[in-house]
C-alpha cells in the first residue's frame, strides 16, 4: 500500500517535469503563430535549451554525484566546436538543415563524451576540492587547446593545424572553419526551438531514468557515504565515471545546439565564468532537483534581457555571488535554516569523529 | 643567458605564488578548505595600494609603504570577515557546499571589484621602480622588482617558520591543523586560532598583490583570480599543509611558468594545469607533504 | 530474559584455532595468517591468527584501542595489510578492493553508522542488493523489461530482508530519520542484502538498552541459522558476547592474547588481567 503511493507519487512528479517542457513548446509557438513573441525573446529560445540542458547535465555530477565539475563549460565547447565542424564539412554532402543539425548534436556529443573520459578516469580518482580544481584545470586547457586550433575542409577532407591557418594547407575552394582564437566566424545558423526541446526531453528522459535506476542508486550511494558504498560492493570509479560522461555527452549536444545558434563562435565563450554560471543555475535550482535547474537556467537565461531593459544589468553577477553563498549556508547550516523556515533546528547526534553529513541532494523524483 | 633571465624571472614569479600559496596551504590545512576566493583578496589589496599610491603622488617610496601597510589591514578585515560570515556558519558542512560557497565569495569580490573600480585597467607603479642590476656584462638583468619579491619571500617564509613553531599562536594553530576537538577540548579558542589564520593568510595576499602588480603593472578586477588558481597548483605541488612546501612548490612553478611561456606563450597557463594534474594523480600529497588517513 | 542458546561444541584446528564442530571438514569462511599492520612507526596488529568456521558466531573482543576495528578494516580492505594473508573461503584477498572484498563474500557494519541517510531505507537495502538483482544500465534508461522485471525483484528483496527485523512498514522512512537502534539494524540488513559468506558486526549492540540487546541476540543467531552464515562482531557487552560466541578471539595492543570459548576466555588471567588491569600484591586493583 505505501510502496504504490511512494511511487505514486515519483510519476506525478515525473509527469509535471517532462510538462513542464512540453506546455512550454506548446505556448511558445502559440504566441509565436499569434506574432507576440518579440526577436529578442525569440533569440533567446535555443540559449535557454542549451543551458537547460547543460543545467540538468551538471546536476548530475554535481547534485547526484556530489562531485564539483569546473570545467564543464569545457565539454560543452568540445561539443560546440566539433558540431560546427561536422556541419560545416557536411554542407555540400547534406544540404537538408535539420539533418546537419541533428548530426552535429550526435557528433557533439560523441566527442564530448570521448572528452569525458579522458578527463573523467584520472580525475574521478581525486576527491572532493582536488577533484573539482582538476576539472577547472582541464576546463582551461580545453579552452588553451581550441585557442590555438586551427581546422580546414577541402576536396581532400579535414585538415588541421595548431600554428597558423595557412598551414592548414587547403586547397582551391576549401573553407577555414576553425581559426585559432577567432573561433568559427562563418558557422550557418541551424538551430531552431524544436530541436532544443526535443533535446531537452532526450536529457530529461536521460538523466530521470537513469537516476531512478539501479546505477542511479550506485551514484547516489557513492555521494552519500562512499566507505559505506564501496562496502556494499559498489566500485566506486565506475559509477563516478557514468554519471560523468553521460553528463559531459549531454553537454557535448547542448554545446553543438548552442553553437548552431551563432554565426561566429568562440573559445573564449566557454571559460571559466561559463562553467561557474551553469553551476549557478545548479545551486539555485537545488543541488539533485532537475526541475529546479529547469525552472533556474531558464529564468536566468531571460534575467539579464530583462535587467538590462531596467539598467540594473551590471549588478546581477553581483546578486548571483551572493544568491550563491545564501543558498549554500541555508542548506547545510541548521541554525540558519531554522532561521529562514521558523523551525527549530534539528539536534542530531554529531558523532566525535569527521563524520560528515551529506549535501541535501534530492533522492530520486523527477 | 635567456636561460639565466628566465631562471630569475621564474624565481621571482615564483616567490610570489609562493607567499600567495602560504595563505592557501595555512587555511587548508587548519580550516580544511579550499579558499577559492583568496585570488581575489590579492587584487583587493592591490587595489588598495594602488589609490593609496596615487594620493602619494610625490614620494613614490612613502605610497609604497603606506599602501602595502594599509592593503594589509584592509586584507586583514576582509579575510576575517569573510570566515566570519561565509565560512564559519559552514564549519560541519560537506566540502562541495563549503567550495561553492568559495566561489561565490570570489564572484563577489570580482564582482564588486568591477563595480567599485571598473574594468578599465589600472596602470600599477612599482615602489622600486622599473630599474634593474645588470651583470655578466648586461647579459643577465635582475630587475628591482624581482629582487624585492624574492628578499619579501624569503623574510616572509622566515617570519612565518618562527611564528608556528615558537608563539603560543602558532602552536594553537599546528594543533588545529592536526585535531580540531581535541585542540578545544585543550583550551584552545578554535574560532580565534581559524580568524588569525585567515587573517595571516589575507595580509600576506596584500603583500603579494602589491608584488605581483609590481611586476606585471595591469590591474582588473579579474587580476587576481589566476595567479590565485596558479598558487594553489603550487600549494598542491609542494605539499599542502606545509610551509616550506609553499616555498619549493611557489619557485618550481614560476619557473615552469615562465619557461613555458618562452617557449609558446599560449599555452603556458595549460602547462601549469597540466603540472596541477600531473601531480594530484602521481602524488596527491605533493613533494613534501604527508598522507593523512581517514578513520573509518 | 536471554534464551539460552544451544552453541555447539568447538573443536581444534590445525591452525591453533577452534571452529565449531558441525564446521569441521568444511573450509573454513576466514582464515588469517600472521596478519599484520603499521601505521608509519605504529603497530597496530601485529601476528593476527585466526580461524572461523563456515557457521561460526565469533566474537573479537579487548579493550579499547586493542585494534579490533582495524582488524576489521583490514579484512574489508579498508586498510592493505602490511604483512599476512587473509583467506577468504580459500581465497587470497591480497590487493583487493574494497569492493572486491565484499564481491568476495565479505560485508559489515561500522562502528559510527554509514547509511545513505538521504535515501529511503528500501534503497538503502536495495543498494545492498546491488550486485545480487542486476541490470545494464542501458536496460535502466531505456526502461526495457529487464528493468521491470530486476526492479520488482529488488523491491520483494529488499522487503523480505527487511521483515527480519520487522521493518518493513519503513520502508518509505529516509534512513536518517530512524531512530537510533533502527539505523544500526539497517546496516545490518543492508550488509545482509549483499550475500556474503562472512559478516562482520562493529559494535551492533552499542547504545541498545539490555531488551533490545536481547532481541539483537535472538536476531543474531536467527540470521545466522536462516542464511547458514559465519558472523565475527566487535562489542563491549559481555551478556552478549558470552551468550552468542561459539570461538571468541582477546586482542590486547595488537596483538591476540587468547582464544577459545567463552567459558576458556572467562577464566583466562591474562585476558582478565587486559580488562582489569594486574592484581598488585595486597590486593590493590591498578
Amino acid at each position: 500500500m505505501k510502496q504504490s503511493a511512494s511511487s505514486k507519487r515519483k510519476f506525478v512528479s515525473k509527469c509535471v517535469t517532462y510538462g513542464i517542457v512540453v506546455v512550454f513548446y506548446i505556448l511558445i509557438q502559440v504566441l509565436n503563430g499569434m506574432g507576440m513573441i518579440s526577436p529578442s525573446i525569440a533569440g533567446q529560445l535555443v540559449p535557454i535549451c542549451a543551458y537547460v540542458t547543460m543545467a540538468i547535465a551538471l546536476n548530475l555530477v554535481v547534485g547526484f554525484s556530489g562531485e564539483l565539475s569546473l570545467g564543464h563549460a569545457g565539454f560543452m565547447s568540445v561539443g560546440a566546436f566539433s558540431g560546427i565542424v561536422a556541419s560545416m564539412s557536411l554542407q555540400q554532402a547534406i544540404p537538408n538543415g535539420a539533418a546537419r543539425l541533428a548530426i552535429a548534436m550526435v557528433v557533439g556529443a560523441v566527442f564530448a563524451g570521448i572528452a569525458g573520459v579522458i578527463v573523467g578516469v584520472p580525475v574521478l580518482r581525486l576527491q572532493g576540492d582536488y577533484l573539482a580544481i582538476v576539472t577547472l584545470a582541464f576546463g582551461e586547457i580545453i579552452k588553451n587547446i581550441f585557442n590555438i586550433l586551427y581546422v580546414g575542409v577541402d576536396a581532400k577532407g579535414l585538415h588541421f593545424s595548431i600554428t597558423n591557418e595557412a598551414d592548414l594547407h587547403l586547397e582551391e575552394g576549401g573553407v577555414s572553419i576553425l581559426q585559432g582564437p577567432m573561433g568559427a566566424t562563418a558557422n550557418v545558423k541551424l538551430a531552431t526551438f524544436t530541436a532544443g526541446t526535443i533535446l531537452v526531453l532526450i536529457t530529461l528522459f536521460i538523466v530521470i531514468n537513469l537516476v531512478n535506476s539501479r546505477a542511479g542508486r550506485a551514484i547516489m550511494a557513492m555521494r552519500d557515504n562512499r566507505i559505506a558504498a564501496e562496502s556494499v560492493g559498489i566500485s566506486a570509479t565506475k559509477y563516478k565515471l557514468m554519471a560523468f560522461v553521460t553528463s559531459a555527452v549531454l553537454a557535448g549536444a547542448a554545446g553543438a545546439l548552442y553553437a548552431m545558434n551563432y554565426s561566429s563562435v568562440a573559445a573564449k565563450k566557454f571559460d571559466f565564468n561559463a562553467s561557474i554560471l551553469v553551476l549557478v543555475f545548479v545551486v539555485l535550482g537545488g543541488l539533485g532537483n532537475i526541475r529546479g535547474s529547469i525552472i533556474a537556467a531558464a529564468f536566468l537565461t531571460v534575467l539579464p534581457e530583462f535587467l538590462r531593459n531596467m539598467g540594473l544589468d551590471k549588478y546581477r553577477m553581483l546578486v548571483y555571488a551572493i544568491v550563491l553563498i545564501l543558498v549554500m549556508i541555508t542548506t547545510n547550516n541548521q541554525q540558519v535554516k531554522a532561521f529562514f523556515t521558523g523551525r527549530k533546528p534539528k539536534f542530531k547526534a554529531v558523532s566525535a569523529t569527521k563524520n560528515k553529513k551529506s549535501v541535501k541532494g534530492g533522492s530520486s523524483h523527477g | 643567458m635567456t636561460i639565466l633571465n628566465n631562471l630569475i624571472n621564474g624565481i621571482s614569479l615564483g616567490s610570489v605564488y609562493a607567499i600567495i600559496a602560504l595563505g592557501y596551504t595555512m587555511v587548508y590545512g587548519i580550516a580544511k578548505m579550499l579558499n577559492f576566493a583568496h585570488g581575489d583578496i590579492i587584487m583587493v589589496g592591490a587595489y588598495i595600494c594602488f589609490f593609496t599610491m596615487s594620493r602619494f603622488s610625490n614620494s613614490l617610496l612613502m605610497g609604497g609603504i603606506a599602501g602595502t601597510l594599509l592593503a594589509m589591514v584592509v586584507c586583514t578585515a576582509l579575510g576575517v570577515v569573510i570566515e566570519r560570515l561565509a565560512y564559519k556558519p559552514l564549519r560541519q558542512a560537506p566540502s562541495l557546499a563549503v567550495l561553492i560557497t568559495a566561489i561565490g565569495v570570489s564572484y563577489f569580490l570580482q564582482n564588486s571589484a568591477l563595480l567599485l573600480w571598473s574594468s578599465n585597467p589600472k596602470s600599477f607603479k612599482s615602489v622600486v621602480g622599473t630599474g634593474s642590476i645588470k651583470l655578466m656584462d648586461g647579459q643577465v638583468t635582475i630587475t628591482y622588482n624581482a629582487l624585492l619579491t624574492v628578499v619579501v619571500c624569503i623574510v616572509v617564509m622566515l617570519a612565518l617558520t618562527w611564528f608556528t613553531g615558537n608563539t603560543k599562536m602558532g602552536k594553537a594553530m599546528r594543533a588545529c591543523s592536526e585535531d580540531k576537538a581535541a585542540a578545544q577540548l585543550m583550551g584552545i579558542d578554535v574560532n580565534r586560532t581559524i580568524s588569525m589564520t585567515f587573517a595571516i593568510g589575507s595580509a600576506l595576499a596584500a603583500v603579494a598583490g602589491v608584488l605581483f602588480c609590481s611586476s606585471y603593472t595591469n590591474l582588473m578586477p579579474t587580476t587576481g583570480s589566476l595567479p590565485g588558481i596558479k598558487a594553489f597548483t603550487a600549494a598542491v605541488f609542494g605539499g599542502i599543509g606545509s610551509i616550506p612546501g609553499a616555498l619549493l612548490g611557489g619557485i618550481l612553478l614560476g619557473i615552469i611558468e615562465i619557461f613555458a611561456k618562452a617557449f609558446n606563450s599560449n599555452i603556458s597557463d595549460a602547462v601549469v594545469f597540466l603540472v596541477l594534474i600531473v601531480v594530484l594523480l602521481v602524488k596527491p600529497t605533493g613533494l613534501l607533504g604527508k598522507v593523512v588517513r581517514e578513520k573509518v | 530474559m536471554a534464551k539460552e542458546f544451544v552453541k555447539g561444541k568447538m573443536v581444534p584446528v590445525p591452525s591453533h584455532s577452534i571452529v565449531p564442530e558441525r564446521d569441521l571438514g568444511k573450509l573454513p569462511v576466514l582464515e588469517c595468517q600472521h596478519l599484520g599492520i603499521d601505521f608509519g612507526g605504529l603497530t597496530a596488529v601485529n601476528d593476527f591468527n585466526l580461524t572461523v568456521g563456515q557457521t561460526e558466531i565469533a566474537g573479537l573482543i579487548g579493550p579499547n584501542g586493542a585494534g579490533k576495528t582495524t582488524v576489521f578494516n583490514l579484512l574489508t580492505k579498508v586498510y592493505q595489510p602490511t604483512r599476512g594473508t587473509i583467506l577468504l573461503n580459500g581465497k587470497d584477498t591480497h590487493g583487493m578492493s574494497i569492493a572486491q572484498a565484499n564481491r568476495a563474500g565479505i560485508a559489515r557494519t561500522f562502528q559510527n553508522i554509514r547509511l545513505f541517510n538521504n535515501l529511503s531505507v528500501e534503497d538503502n537495502v536495495k543498494i545492498g542488493l546491488h550486485n545480487q538483482v542486476r541490470y545494464p544500465m542501458w536496460d535502466g534508461v531505456l526502461r526495457l523489461p529487464k528493468f521491470w522485471k530486476q526492479e520488482k525483484l529488488a523491491h520483494e528483496s529488499a522487503l523480505e530482508l527487511l521483515s527480519i527485523f520487522g521493518m518493513e512498514d519503513l520502508a518509505n522512512h529516509e534512513a536518517g530519520s530512524l531512530p537510533y537502534g533502527a539505523q544500526r539494524r539497517l546496516e545490518i540488513v543492508r550488509a545482509l542484502a549483499t550475500n556474503p559468506s562472512l559478516l562482520l558486526l562493529d559494535e551492533p549492540a552499542a547504545g541498545m538498552n539490555p531488551s533490545e540487546t536481547a532481541e539483537l541476540m535472538e536476531n543474531i543467531v536467527k540470521i545466522r541459522d536462516t542464511f547458514h552464515i559465519a558472523i565475527m562482531l566487535i562489542e563491549h557487552d559481555m551478556n552478549l558476547v558470552m551468550g552468542i560466541c561459539e570461538g571468541i578471539c582477546v586482542l590486547n595492543f595488537g596483538q591476540v592474547i587468547a582464544k577459545g570459548t567463552a567459558e576458556e576466555i572467562q577464566a583466562n588471567p591474562k585476558v582478565i588481567e587486559a580488562y582489569l588491569g594486574s592484581q598488585k600484591k595486597g590486593g590493590s586493583k591498578e
